[in-house]
């Protein structure tokens, strides 16, 4: 789950960096008097969940509150990469001298969090990393020892950071790990972290993405997801439990097992179709959780054929089957559907949608391809 | 026959009271396994198993009483990451993990502990070991395998049975099922695995079902190159999967780049594995 900048750089100042001033708002007559409260000269930046806001003209310098919500309404009624702003920060503006990178994440192959800086701060590190590779260093931290000093220090000499800052850059380290540890983050990053002419160091824009696994121990942090910024379907599959995301083609899938799904789409693309969408329905799925699946699956206008894979486990082939009848039952539709049924209970299952008029697949290939062919058909006519 | 789990497999189980507990200790027991005992807190002293196996406050004492040596676990997730490591204190050697949904900087902290013990973790979000007709820790259905002389290793759960299915229908065999688990950080990896499996003399082909994300498949394919003499073939699922999305698995998700099928396909290539373009061309890969 990702935090807008707004609620990470709150969070980062419940751990003791500085922040500049400012406020959210999703209004520019607002973002007029918090300019004016805050001298005039501020930040105006757009809130939404994608890189690349500078660029697409969402971040801008105003020297007046007038001037302010004037570029407040003029951000508002954009779309950045297809996301339309809501939201905006209007931050102090301040004196910038250096900007640096700060972040820290978690190193799979070294199974510990990493912390990771650079003196050139201000562009995405993954930049940086491709064209001043020298210029980004890292600490790998024990899980059970944290963060020690001398990794901080280490970080503060090799970004060239003056000694006068070295204790408010050490503390900074220190809050920012508390932060990634305390909300069970995956990403932390202050980009940039700048030396301002008369502030001291400040933390001028964030990121904080979550662990859902995490967010248990968090319900003040699960509160902050912006639903907004997600797609309809998206939302409506986490409130069954299901996995879904949305990749455009028109073979939608309904599918039990993460690797199984991703294999799904991969070999409906092996005989030339697209894949609508992945959607993996979870260990045991309910008939009701079938249910809520395939209205979430036919409700994509893309769709043109359905294709249900699943190898009975845990989940059993006749609750599935009665899970795709109730669903066609309450929102009947003229999709061709391709079922292929393996493992527990799997005949029970065929036996019930023999009633339907639903297509059966001995194979994945098979389903795939007889999904292909259904879809071409539904086209031509 | 089997790396892992076999005859002398003793097993405990972790949340053996709940509803999955339940269910896949009765088919665990159907497919040989030796289930020794079951660890419910605050349920010790009872039976389950129609009677057969007692259920224990702890770990320690069901280890102390019956001389357990490996653990399946079922516990809710934000209960698992402490079963682990009460499993491991307790003197447990194999801890295998089935939930799912533990948070990834418990599991930091969990493997770096294991580690110093020298205890093996295979998971979590896994489902678990089967060495067909001899012994099943975990959720695998029993009967879509048959014995003999391949080994499967995979990170994802239904796409090994598909695997396995495609298997048993071309009458191939298996000597051990190792389901490692979707998550970002895990106990026993790919290469761990292949390395059980290269000195397993049951063990003649192996089996590598990998999935986007992180670069264990990477980490194995330089492995096989550098010390494997048996063949390996794999199949890598997520092809088609768009960039910064999660796909099911904490751990499927191409991240600055990384973690791409194509990637892994490419260095399990050059290691000289051949990777099937879809589940069911893997039995003929092996002939």
């Amino acid at each position: 789950m990702k935090l807008h900048e707004y609620q990470s750089k709150q969070l980062f100042a419940e751990h003791g960096i500085p922040i500049p001033h400012g406020q959210m708002t999703m209004n520019a007559s607002e973002a007029k008097s918090i300019a004016e409260e805050l001298g005039g000269r501020v930040v105006v930046k757009a809130q939404v969940l994608v890189g690349g806001r500078g660029k697409a003209g969402g971040i801008r310098v105003v020297n007046t509150p007038d001037k302010a919500e004037e570029a407040a309404t003029q951000i508002l009624g954009m779309k950045i990469k297809d996301l339309p702003v809501r939201k905006l920060l209007i931050d102090e503006a301040v004196d910038i001298k250096t900007e640096i990178y700060l972040g820290i994440t978690n190193d799979r192959t070294r199974r510990c969090p990493v912390m990771i800086a650079s003196a050139e701060g201000g562009v995405e590190i993954e930049e940086v990393a491709k064209t001043n590779p020298d210029k980004i260093v890292r600490v790998w931290i024990d899980p059970l020892l944290g963060l020690r000093d001398y990794q901080a220090r280490y970080l503060a000499a090799c970004t060239e950071m003056p000694r006068e800052h070295w204790r408010e850059f050490m503390s900074i380290t220190k809050g920012l790990f508390q932060t990634f540890i305390q909300t069970d983050a995956t990403l932390a990053e202050i980009n940039p972290l700048v030396i301002t002419g008369d502030k001291g160091l400040m933390a001028l824009d964030g990121k904080i993405v979550l662990d859902d696994n995490g967010l248990f121990r968090h319900p003040e942090l699960a509160e902050m997801r912006d639903l907004d910024e997600e797609a309809a379907e998206e939302r409506e599959a986490r409130k069954y439990g299901l996995s879904y995301v949305k990749l455009g083609g028109e073979i939608g899938c309904m599918v039990n097992g993460a690797g199984l799904a991703m294999a799904t789409m991969d070999v409906i693309h092996l005989y030339g179709g697209s894949p609508a969408n992945f959607l993996d329905i979870g260990g045991g799925a309910s008939a009701e959780k079938v249910a809520a699946a395939i209205q979430i699956i036919i409700r994509d206008p893309n769709v043109k054929a359905v294709l249900f894979n699943i190898f009975g486990g845990i989940t059993r082939g006749d609750e599935v089957a009665r899970g795709i009848l109730a669903a066609l039952e309450k929102t009947p539709t003229k999709l061709p559907m391709v079922v292929r049924l393996v493992g527990t209970n799997a005949e029970e299952g065929r036996h019930l949608l023999a009633k339907a008029d639903m297509e059966t697949a001995v194979s994945l290939a098979d389903a795939a391809q007889k999904a292909i062919a259904a879809a071409e058909a539904v086209e031509e006519s | 026959m089997s790396i892992l789990v076999d005859k002398s497999t003793k097993l405990l189980v972790q949340g053996i009271t709940g509803r999955e507990g339940l269910f896949h200790t009765a088919r665990m027991i159907e497919h040989g396994t030796s289930v020794v005992a079951g660890v419910t807190p605050q349920k010790g002293g009872e039976w389950v198993m129609g009677g057969k196996v007692p259920v224990f406050d702890t770990v320690k004492s069901a280890v102390e009483a019956t001389g357990s040596n490996t653990s399946v676990i079922f516990v809710p997730s934000r209960f698992a990451a402490d079963a682990i490591l009460e499993a491991a204190d307790a003197g447990i050697a194999l801890i295998v993990c089935i939930t799912e949904g533990i948070p990834v900087q418990d599991m930091m902290k969990v493997r770096r502990y294991l580690d110093q013990m020298g205890v093996r973790l295979v998971g979590p979000n896994c489902p678990g070991l089967l060495s067909p007709g001899t012994a099943k820790v975990g959720i695998i259905p029993g009967d879509i395998a048959i014995a003999g002389n391949i080994g499967v290793v995979s990170k994802s759960g239904t796409l090994t049975y598909e695997v396995l299915h495609a298997l048993k229908q071309n009458e191939m065999g298996v000597s051990t099922c190792v389901g490692i688990g979707g998550d970002p950080i895990n106990g026993t990896s790919f290469v761990d695995t292949l390395e059980l499996f290269e000195a397993d003399p049951h063990t003649e082909k192996i089996v590598l079902i990998g999935e986007i994300g992180g670069k264990d498949e990477e980490l194995a394919a330089a492995y096989i190159r550098d010390h494997m003499t048996k063949q390996v073939v794999a199949f890598i699922a997520g092809k088609t999967a768009p960039p910064g999305k999660r796909m099911g698995h904490a751990g499927a998700i191409i991240e600055g780049g990384e973690g791409t099928a194509e990637d892994k396909i490419k260095a399990l290539a050059a290691a000289g594995v051949m990777t099937a373009d879809q589940p069911e061309e893997i039995p003929g890969l092996l002939q």
